[in-house]
């Protein structure tokens, strides 16, 4: 085995490549299943975008918060939110993350930081000032991520958002998940400014912009804003530039794509096969120890998906119940 | 030990006695402490209407100021309830909800049912409402149908400085996400208070006056109107039962239900507009459920389906009157009186 030329030790790169396959596992089945017919409501699939949650979550424990998106399920998955509660949850059986009331939009795992997927474009930015503040109060150096698209970048809670935690130098980061799509509609005509940088910079906040189908550069931006976060240092914006290999929803028709866009993204924006690439040619993984991941998780979504459909729905008593606390 | 103190004065002590009991209250809003970063005195105004004024020196760093951002500051308040905090979010005025309602409406009310159970949002917010300050449509509306309407909140609306202690003590204490209407005409309005805390349950009405002629229904000032109404009346020998419903959601349908089985008549008066309002709420349930106790068809007395007027002329007319009150009551009342 040769020396290891990145930041990460042998485990660690095996677990990276875990929680990408999984999630690409994941959404690869349930654009499958999607189309039997099986999955009520709809799904948006973070294919393609895998490395971004990954490399941000790496650097976060679960003390540390996450606020998501409508496209969430990647970052449930690298923030430890159980696989077989969040497939029984898009079911909208009972034994899902929450007990099938929320479905794919809404999936929340408190317990492991994650304040939930949100189907209000933006919305989790305010949340995950509130969460920041919550652990200033307390002290424990915890880190609150909001997660956010293109499209949403253009909400006003989000630029609220960034101007409150510069304010109040909270331990927030704000990362925009640049996929180029706000639903059907091009980055290029809905965000006035060519870079999300600049836009942090009029909020007083430093910013960086990586390759989002890097994992390593993604890996290491988010150390370095992490980092000074937790050090008290304040917030700052990250922006991953990536590929959305499906459309914005599943049954999407994607007209509003060049023809051969999702092949070519395929072909060469593969987050999951660049860091295949990478740790293979370096001679740090072997081809053997990222094939037994890659069986070890087709069985886990295998399993997931069987679960999900041989699990009951939620009782007709669950209509009214968990509305409050106490009423 | 109980003295008489102002409504507003309820509220400062009910936020100072839950801060110095809970570490994890904090308070934050536009200009609650005031000043801050400005060269003038610190704890400058302590709220526009000064509700706030001498917590900051008690509690320093508790108390934030926020930028005017009404989606992030009720967003965070909302966010840092999620993880173990007890926020007071100060929306100054109700009005403002409007820039902030996703936060309420979509995030906070929604996330115990949505997250099937696991979430807790102990959050309040604290807003102004109703008209009679001159000031206008943006600034005097009486919202509480809009978030009664809404599951996963509360909604409360106190009438005099007794209730507003206790209803806010219990507020902070509860683990839902509460809308705490505090109305601005009723800030100066003194009451017995009790110097030390004590919580008053949510849900649960309170008579304010019995009688056994007319049971008329309210909440906020107008319960102050409708006992000026009563007095005029009793003068024509008609007893009106006063109830303060207190708290809209959740709301104490057993003593508005069980004082009409007694009186036959029910008046509802409402300073929100007319339409789908707290009014056409408690006429409906009652329709349904004490029909046959029912001697005359149930009465709303209500702001106009308008907005708040600037005028002082017009915006005396718009809200519910003492006078308009014991007119609807006399329509319905005062014949079986003569009988």
């Amino acid at each position: 085995m040769s020396k290891n030329p990145f930041p990460l030790s042998k485990d660690e790169l095996l677990k990276a490549y875990r929680t990408m396959r999984t999630i690409r596992e994941f959404e690869e089945r349930l654009h499958v299943e999607f189309a039997k017919g099986d999955i009520p409501g709809f799904v948006h699939l973070y294919a393609g975008e895998e490395a971004c949650a990954t490399g941000i979550m790496m650097h976060l424990t679960d003390t540390d918060r996450i606020a998501s998106t409508h496209r969430g399920h990647g970052h449930c998955i690298a923030k430890g939110v159980d696989v077989h509660e969040m497939m029984a949850e898009i079911y909208g059986k009972a034994t899902g993350a929450c007990r099938g009331k929320g479905g794919s939009m809404h999936i929340a795992d408190l317990s492991k930081g994650m304040m939930g997927a949100n189907g209000i474009l933006g919305a989790g930015a305010p949340l995950a000032c509130g969460a920041a503040l919550a652990s200033k109060f307390r002290g424990d150096k915890g880190v609150s991520v909001t997660f956010f698209g293109d499209g949403a970048s253009n909400q006003g809670m989000v630029l609220e958002s960034m101007n409150l935690a510069a304010v109040w130098n909270l331990p927030v980061i704000f990362v925009v998940e640049n996929n180029g799509y706000a639903e059907s509609t091009s980055v290029d005509y809905a965000t006035a400014v060519d870079s999300y940088v600049d836009r942090a910079s009029g909020f007083g906040l430093p910013g960086v912009t990586v390759d989002g189908a890097d994992f390593f550069a993604v890996y290491e931006a988010a150390g370095e804003v992490i980092r000074r976060a937790r050090e008290g240092g304040g917030p700052s914006l990250l922006e991953c530039k990536m590929a959305r290999f499906f459309g914005h929803f599943e049954g999407d028709a994607q007209t509003y794509k060049a023809k051969d866009e999702n092949e070519l993204n395929r072909a060469n924006r593969d987050c999951i096969k660049m860091f295949a690439d990478r740790v293979r040619e370096a001679g740090v993984v072997t081809a053997a120890e990222l094939g037994a991941i890659e069986k070890e998780v087709e069985a886990l979504i295998d399993d997931a998906v069987a679960a999900a459909k041989n699990a009951l729905p939620p009782t007709p008593r669950e209509l009214t119940t968990d509305v409050y606390v106490s009423y | 030990m109980a003295r008489k103190i102002s409504m507003k004065q309820a509220i400062n002590e009910a936020l100072d006695l839950e801060m110095k009991r809970d570490p994890t209250v904090i308070v934050m809003g536009e200009d609650i402490v005031g000043g801050a970063g400005a060269p003038g005195e610190e704890d400058a105004w302590g709220g526009v209407l000064g509700v706030t004024k001498g917590l900051h020196a008690k509690y320093p760093g508790r108390l934030l100021d926020t930028p005017l951002s009404e989606s992030a500051y009720i967003g965070a308040a909302i966010g840092a309830a999620t993880c173990g905090m007890r926020p007071v979010a100060e929306l100054m005025f109700l009005d403002f909800s409007g820039v902030c309602f996703d936060q309420i409406l979509n995030q906070a009310a929604k996330f115990k049912y949505m997250f099937g159970g696991k979430a807790k949002t102990p959050v309040v917010i604290r807003a102004m409402v109703g008209a009679g300050f001159r000031a206008a449509a943006q600034h005097s509306q009486m919202l509480t149908p809009v978030f009664t309407h809404i599951p996963g909140l509360k909604v409360v609306c106190p009438s005099n400085a007794y209730d507003a202690k206790g209803l806010l003590i219990q507020a902070i204490r509860d683990d839902d996400p509460v809308i705490f209407c505090e109305h601005k005409n009723l800030y100066g309005h003194e009451t017995d208070v009790p110097a030390e805390a004590y919580a008053i349950p949510f849900g649960e009405a309170s008579v304010v006056r019995e009688g056994k002629d007319v049971t008329i229904v309210s909440y906020g000032l107008t319960v102050q109107r409708a006992l000026e109404a009563a007095e005029k009346l009793a003068k024509d020998r008609i007893q009106a039962e006063v109830i303060d419903l207190r708290t809209l959601s959740p709301i104490d349908w057993d003593t508005v239900v069980e004082s009409v089985e007694s009186t036959g008549r029910l008046v509802v008066v409402d300073e929100a507009n007319p339409r789908c309002s707290i009014a056409t709420d408690v006429a409906a349930r009652v329709a349904q459920e004490a029909f046959n106790a029912l001697k005359a068809a149930p009465q709303m007395v209500t702001a106009p389906h308008a907005p708040v007027p600037f005028s002082p002329v017009l915006e005396d007319l718009y809200i519910p009157t003492a006078d308009a009150i014991a007119k609807a009551a006399s329509k319905i009342a005062s014949h079986a009186i003569a009988a």
